[in-house]
């Protein structure tokens, strides 16, 4: 076990650093220059300018350089937000996200498990088909057209949220759910889909014979290999969460890492976006490295060091 | 019966969406002075900032949008069943090697792939196509870009699934018999450990489809997707949104392409839903 926790995160640093290194080139070569703004650079300026931030030379050179101050702990400054390190920004704004996004996580999984298992339990009669059109009903709904309609609804019509902003816990209600809702869907059909197959094999037909209940039978045997599914899910579930709340954070004025990270994509900020995206990354690689850990866990079958 | 009805109501809307705007009085952008009308009987779906009628606007839109969902999602399921299948069987450091690059381009967010893929190469595509047979197709570069796009970013999960699946399936009996009898591991691969992880698949694919139709109208939303003079389900929503204000909102504008683009997910998923329960 400690040895593959090792090993998992020894093999995430060149994971790491190839995201940087391919995230540093593509704003690099994208078109547009962090410099140019409406007016004018001259030349010596923006060339005094890609001196200061050790942006001269080829692509290389540049790279070079960024990952040996990265190697020291130091992301490089914003060059948009002057004067601001990326660090700093990404230390006062991160914490917002992940307080909205583990929100929206735990909604996803504590609504989503219940609705799909319970769906799938009584999968023969009525209330499951309901139960899994409802889960159908949730995924269907993206995150974008949430956002819009739920404050016209909710904001504008019933006044009961706030629209949007920070610092509230009713403001918090709208964006979390806007952003779990469609992957409470997709939690729940996961589990459904697992579940249902596993409820068909045999050993269930063995502890239904021996007399066990239905929801005993459900809850102890059938969902432990059923959740597989979903625990590999775990990754994609929080990069979802993390795309879709820069969406949200836009919507609902949100000050967190998303609204950095879009104007960092816009101004072409290549500090601002590969700090934001190597922490990005670094949550993903925790997700994944927990899902591997869990799916061995509940699998038996599958061996970790192979 | 239940899936005839679902796919009749989605043959009827891709048909208004096909049909649609070669019937309708008004053009798709046909700007005029009647400016954020209300529904009404001249306009059944209002209109737009521009005076624009929403409801032609939203039948072409569903051109685009389902076009996307199509061609990116059978781009996804090709790339992702391969890479899945084989990273999971081959194992070992293959498989360790290729999950990483998986995590890598997951680490990477696609926004930013598609804004390069799409400002580096939208006008070399273009003059490339110019200078073939296909110069037909030149003025819609940014949407093949699209395409490509969704699809590169969209198979990963399903790579990721396909692969878990295939770790704990090969390690059953019934691999080992096929290997005993002397089958090679593509056979093995094709015959004996796909149909294990069709299921899984298809679960996905009618989670892609509607998926690959959200990420475009996602990226519409921000403005990257789909660009006029074409339009889409999304751009449409980005539009309405835009107009989302506490004094005067212009709901139809929010309302309707919402309901356009849930409905059609919505139906994309039940049909999904329908197809993979054991027929009868």
């Amino acid at each position: 076990m400690t040895t593959f926790i090792i090993r998992r995160l020894l093999s995430s640093i060149p994971v790491g650093a190839a995201v940087v290194v391919i995230c540093f080139t593509l704003v690099r070569i994208a078109p547009g220059s962090p410099f140019s703004s409406e007016r004018a650079l001259d030349p010596a300026t923006k060339h005094m300018l890609e001196a200061k931030y050790r942006l001269t030379g080829s692509i290389p050179t540049q790279l070079f350089c960024y990952l040996s101050q990265i190697a020291k702990g130091d992301l490089g400054e914003s060059l948009k937000y002057r004067g601001r390190s990326v660090v700093e920004i990404i230390g006062q704004s991160l914490p917002r996200s992940i307080l909205l996004g583990s929100i929206s996580f735990l909604i996803s999984l504590g609504l989503g498990i219940p609705l799909g298992a319970w769906s799938a339990a009584r999968n023969q009669d009525r209330a499951g088909s309901i139960l899994n059109g409802l889960a159908i009903l949730s995924l269907s709904i993206p995150t974008f057209i949430l956002a819009p309609t739920t404050v016209l609804l909710f904001s504008f019509y019933f006044h009961l949220f706030p629209p949007a902003g920070w610092g509230e816990p009713n403001q918090l209600v709208l964006p979390a759910f806007a952003l779990a809702l469609p992957f409470v869907g997709v939690c729940a059909r996961l589990v459904r889909s697992g579940l249902l197959e596993t409820l068909g094999s045999d050993f269930i037909r063995t502890g239904r014979s021996k007399g066990l209940s239905e929801p005993k039978l459900v809850l102890l045997h059938a969902l432990r290999p059923a959740i597989l599914p979903l625990v590999s899910y775990a990754g994609p579930l929080a990069a979802g969460i993390l795309t879709g709340s820069l969406l949200i954070e836009e919507t609902f004025a949100i000050p967190g890492v998303g609204q950095f990270f879009v104007s960092g994509v816009i101004n072409r900020d290549v500090f601002l976006v590969s700090g934001v995206v190597l922490v990005y990354c670094a949550f993903l690689l925790f997700f994944n490295l927990v899902a591997d850990w869990l799916t061995a866990l509940l699998d038996p079958r599958i061996r970790l060091h192979s | 019966m239940k899936i005839r009805i679902l796919l009749a109501i989605f043959f009827l809307i891709g048909g208004a969406a096909i049909v649609g705007p070669w019937i309708s009085p008004y053009g798709v952008s046909e700007v005029s002075s009647a400016r954020l009308l209300s529904p009404s009987f001249t306009h059944w779906l209002g209109t737009d900032l521009h005076g624009r009628d929403l409801l032609t606007r939203l039948l072409y839109g569903g051109r685009i949008s389902m076009l996307v969902g199509l061609v990116g999602a059978s781009v996804s399921l090709l790339v992702g069943v391969a890479y899945g299948l084989a990273a999971g069987y081959l194992g070992g450091s293959i498989d360790n090697a290729m999950m990483r690059l998986v995590d890598t381009l997951y680490a990477l967010p696609r926004i930013i792939l598609v804004i390069v893929l799409i400002s580096l190469f939208d006008l070399k595509l273009k003059g490339f196509l110019d200078a073939t047979p296909l110069a037909f197709l030149a003025p819609h570069a940014r949407l093949l870009l699209l395409f490509v796009a969704l699809g590169l970013v969209e198979w990963l999960t399903l790579a990721r699934i396909v692969r878990t699946q295939v770790l704990s399936i090969k390690e059953r009996p019934f691999v080992l018999s096929s290997r005993l009898i002397g089958q090679n591991t593509p056979t093995i691969l094709i015959r004996q450990i796909l149909p294990q992880v069709l299921p899984i698949v298809l679960t996905y694919l009618t989670l892609a489809l509607p998926a690959v139709i959200l990420e475009e109208s996602f990226l519409s939303f921000l403005g990257l997707g789909v660009q006029a003079p074409l339009a889409s389900w999304g751009t449409l929503l980005a539009d309405g949104a835009s107009l989302l204000n506490p004094i005067h909102t212009p709901w139809w504008c929010i309302v309707f392409p919402s309901i356009a683009l849930a409905s059609s997910l919505l139906l994309l998923n039940f049909i999904g839903d329908q197809l993979r329960k054991p027929q009868k």
